[in-house]
């Protein structure tokens, strides 16, 4: 007998029956493998009839009984999800687990958090901003002290924005306050699309306030002397490097040195001003997406693991600056040059500084009110 | 008005046509911008407008429709040329010219504002020789008028095509014979006959690129009141959370593209009754 | 006149432009093109190559890539065939019948286009989305639209939704009623009608319509990012993967799934090539009476 089945999240799959379970389960051959799930209402059948070969073809052989878990992501963490996802599958095999399938997803900050608001199933969120992970909360989805939840605001790994410049740096950009001069050219993401961009935005701003300058007014220059606003920090990249525009790009310390490992090391050299600011990018469990017990702990264990020595290694090596350096290799770790950071507590968290420097009509947008 | 809603006609097949248009329409296309709609309702209507009446939206939705229009009207012209060069004449490397045409579809359109960016940008292949000339096209208003053209492309062409090729020979070798030049004939007896298709690619080359933002946005730069395209404002305000505006604004180029749409398909029925059936 | 008999070749001449003027029509199509269409294309075939043949078919071997190929394959079979039926549903109501409010259904029948893919991604999500009392009911019944096929094929449907009839309705409209009439009052069936008098005379309409339609289905971003969920060999398409690709440094990577989404373009024309020769004393028939 024919029958279609439902797996996990929207995954169906069609094939002779097998056998029946007592909790209403079944089995079925779809000739090269078995599966087990819920069988299909009669009347939903013939439409799912044409998307299920598709979603079936789709998945990579899905482990029945192993837990599922969608980790949703921003977009620089790509290279870190993707070996971090392998030595936390290793690892918890090795504490007796059967081997989970762990997918990701990767988009701008804010959107993937609109995605999870509207409903995609993520057990675990990622993100660059907690205000982003604050909207999911204010959803429902999660509760509203979950930065409290884990290490560290919850942020396992932080970055810091600095100036990517051409070789020799030829205009001799040492500092923010170089940045506003005239004929200098800025690249960076626009900050009401690009989480990376705020940070870059609130640096500035953070540098103006320490040397005696109108933060605002100093940010309004800077931003006049930026001829391309890309909507995301890997447009600006491109500008940057690729079309040749502009002197200097402003970018997370992570993305520049991939930049640089990628686009050619005797191309640019990296710049670090004096101040700038500790970007924490938090993750949380989505409480509402939960749906076991087990799965439950999979995503517990999937987020503690990320504070262990291996996977701090793990970052280190793929330019964050993490907090545990014991497992490290040492020149991963001293890449890193000190300098002061101001966290987003300094411009009063971001419950408050959002609205008022990116919000419709805010400090941003002033800048470019028409005369 | 006396006029019936729908005429008594021996042609077959009304009621299943009529069924499967509107089922599709209302399930596609209505639904999804019914509720575009109604979360506009619910926002209100002096809110709409309090967002959309902004020097900085009015800049946007004036730079985006005004360059849709002039890429469009560029695209009429050159797309009927294109049409009428692949279906009339035979040359090497028609096929070729004529696989190509779909290209700015078949290209996602972050593929094409990135390989269009890389060749229009100051270092790029054109893009140096148009600074040696003394202009930039990349990050200018050139720039987004060059994606539009290159996005709407395909539409005059593809409407018109067709119909050059079901052109009866006939008609042409009548003006021929009744002492019609080439040209009176192409102007007064060929254009007529392209006019409704040519309409329906330039209506089509026009709305997409209103919409178009996946392939502006590398080209652009972004400036705000410059080179700030109104889709990039929707995604601004989506980025904030803010549906609300995002859907204010999207509702504002909603209508503005109806009413244009709408006064090209009248023109196109008027001339069509005008000029009336071949 | 001299009264010597017309040459075939004079014959022709009077319904072709002058030599001149052809070759000068020729050259400003193949400028236009190269400038606007080739370079590009080469552009994107140029970064896909950077590190040669091996290492750019290699990534279209990669598993994510496989699956995007498949899913964006799939959308198409799907999508493509029931705009097909709209189309030629559509365009048989508006050009066979008279009514009220012609202008205004095919305006609405555009609308689509003139929608940001943003906008109409939105709009599928405000539908559909877990927070709609439509969207929230299907979650709890275990079939989501948004976030997984469902939604991506019908936000694809969309965005191609006036290709095809938009193709057809400009023909039709040239060709009239005469012939389906005459067909009618000679006894044969609607179906019949329709088949092998109407088919025949929009099959080349029909053609390009689909061409597009399916062109359009598989390039699409910008609405099928916003429902697809973007999760890696899922719901992933292949222009989502290009983005995500690119996104991460992958620039040969990327660009070979865009040159093989170009690529798969120069497939469908193919089909129509074949179908051209398959018809040519037909297209004979059509060009010298």
């Amino acid at each position: 007998m024919f029958k279609t089945i439902y797996i996990s999240g929207h995954i169906t799959a069609q094939g002779n029956l097998v056998s029946s379970h007592p909790d209403g389960q079944v089995t079925i051959s779809t000739g090269n493998q078995r599966l087990t799930g819920w069988p299909v209402a009669r009347l939903l059948r013939g439409a799912l009839g044409a998307f299920a070969l598709a979603a079936l073809s789709l998945t990579a052989a899905p482990s029945v009984q192993a837990e599922t878990l969608l980790n949703v992501s921003y977009d620089p963490t790509r290279e870190l999800y993707r070996e971090y996802n392998e030595a936390f599958s290793a690892w918890w095999v090795a504490q007796g687990n059967a081997a989970p399938t762990i997918e990701v997803s990767h988009g701008g900050s804010g959107s993937q958090a609109r995605s999870v608001i509207d409903g995609l199933g993520a057990q675990v969120v990622t993100l660059a901003l907690a205000s982003d992970i604050n909207k999911i909360a204010a959803a429902g989805k999660l509760p509203e002290n979950w930065q409290a939840l884990l290490p560290h605001n919850s942020s396992p790994y932080t970055s810091t924005i600095i100036f990517l410049v051409r070789e020799g740096n030829p205009k001799g950009l040492k500092d923010w306050g170089d940045l506003v001069a005239e004929g200098v050219e800025v690249i960076t993401p626009n900050p009401k699309t690009s989480g990376g961009a705020r940070w870059n935005y609130l640096a500035a701003w953070a540098w103006a306030e320490k040397n005696g300058q109108n933060p605002q007014e100093f940010v309004g220059r800077l931003f006049k002397n930026v001829p391309v606003l890309d909507s995301g920090a890997r447009g600006s990249t491109t500008t940057f490097a690729q079309r040749g525009i502009g002197d200097v790009l402003l970018a997370w310390e992570n993305e520049a040195y991939l930049a640089l490992k990628e686009l050619g090391e005797d191309r640019f050299d990296i710049v670090v001003p004096s101040v700038s600011v500790l970007a924490e990018p938090p993750v949380a469990l989505v409480e509402a997406n939960i749906k076991t017990d087990e799965q439950r702990k999979l995503a517990e264990a999937y987020l503690n693991h990320l504070y262990s020595p291996e996977a701090q290694a793990l970052a280190f090596k793929h330019f964050y600056r993490a907090w545990d350096a014991s497992a490290a290799s040492p020149e991963d770790v001293a890449r890193f040059p000190a300098l002061e950071l101001v966290g987003i507590d300094h411009f009063g968290g971001w419950a408050k500084a959002q609205p008022e420097h990116f919000g419709d009509g805010g400090i941003f947008d002033q800048i470019y009110v028409a005369k | 008005m006396g006029r019936p809603l729908i005429h008594r006609s021996p042609m077959p097949g009304l009621g299943l046509s009529m069924g499967i248009t509107i089922t599709m329409l209302s399930l596609v296309v209505l639904l999804p911008i019914g509720a575009l709609l109604w979360k506009g309702a619910s926002f209100g209507l002096g809110n709409i407008w309090e967002t959309v009446n902004r020097p900085r939206v009015w800049a946007a939705l004036y730079l985006s429709f005004r360059l849709s229009l002039l890429a469009a009207l560029f695209n009429l012209v050159f797309g009927v040329v294109l049409a009428w060069v692949l279906a009339r004449y035979r040359f090497a490397g028609r096929r070729i010219l004529d696989a190509t045409v779909d290209l700015p579809f078949a290209l996602p359109t972050a593929v094409a504002g990135i390989a269009l960016a890389a060749l229009y940008a100051p270092n790029g292949a054109f893009g140096s020789l148009a600074k040696e000339l003394g202009f930039t096209i990349a990050y200018t208003q050139w720039g987004i008028f060059i994606a539009l053209i290159f996005v709407g492309l395909p539409f005059v062409t593809r409407t018109v095509q067709p119909v050059v090729e079901e052109i009866e020979r006939e008609v042409e070798e009548v003006s021929a014979t009744l002492g019609a030049s080439r040209l009176y004939t192409i102007m007064r007896v060929i254009m007529p006959m392209l006019t409704p298709a040519a309409l329906t690619g330039f209506a089509l080359a026009l709305a997409r690129a209103v919409g178009e933002y996946g392939s502006v946005i590398f080209i652009a730069g972004n400036i705000p009141l410059r080179t700030e395209i109104a889709p990039l404002l929707i995604v601004i305000q989506l980025e904030e959370f803010n549906y609300d505006a995002a859907s204010a604004i999207g509702i504002a180029m909603l209508l503005i593209s109806f009413a244009m749409l709408l006064a090209i398909n009248l023109i196109q029925v008027w001339s069509r009754r005008r000029i009336g059936y071949v | 006149m001299s009264d010597t008999p017309l040459a075939p070749l004079q014959f022709r001449s009077a319904i072709a432009e002058p030599r001149a003027a052809r070759w000068a029509l020729i050259g400003i199509v193949v400028l236009g093109l190269g400038v606007l269409l080739f370079a590009p294309l080469i552009a994107v075939f140029a970064e896909a190559l950077t590190r040669g043949w091996a290492a750019a078919l290699a990534s279209l071997g990669n598993r994510d890539a496989r699956a995007a190929i498949k899913l964006t394959l799939t959308i198409a079979a799907i999508s493509v065939p029931l705009n097909a039926a709209f189309g030629i549903a559509a365009a048989w109501f508006i050009t066979k019948f008279d009514f009220r409010g012609k202008a205004f259904l095919i305006t609405l029948i555009d609308l689509p286009f003139s929608v940001s893919p943003v906008v109409a991604g939105l709009c599928i999500v405000l539908m559909f989305g877990a927070n709609s009392a439509l969207g929230g009911w299907l979650v709890a019944s275990g079939y989501p639209v948004v976030f997984a096929l469902p939604g991506i094929v019908l936000a694809t449907v969309f965005v191609t939704f006036p290709f095809v009839a938009r193709e057809l309705i400009p023909v039709m409209v040239e060709q009239g009623r005469a012939e389906e009439e005459a067909a009618l009052t000679l006894g044969a069936s609607g179906a019949r009608t329709f088949l092998t008098v109407t088919l025949p005379n929009i099959r080349w309409a029909l053609l390009y319509g689909v061409l597009l339609c399916n062109a359009r289905a598989m390039g699409e971003f910008g609405a099928v990012a916003v429902v697809s969920g973007k999760i890696r060999g899922q719901t992933a398409s292949i222009p989502i993967t290009i983005e995500m690709l690119y996104n991460e440094y992958l620039s040969v990577a990327a660009f070979s799934l865009a040159a093989l989404l170009a690529m798969l373009g120069l497939i469908t024309l193919l089909l129509k090539t074949i179908l051209e020769l398959r018809h040519a004393d037909q297209i004979a028939a059509t060009y010298h009476h």
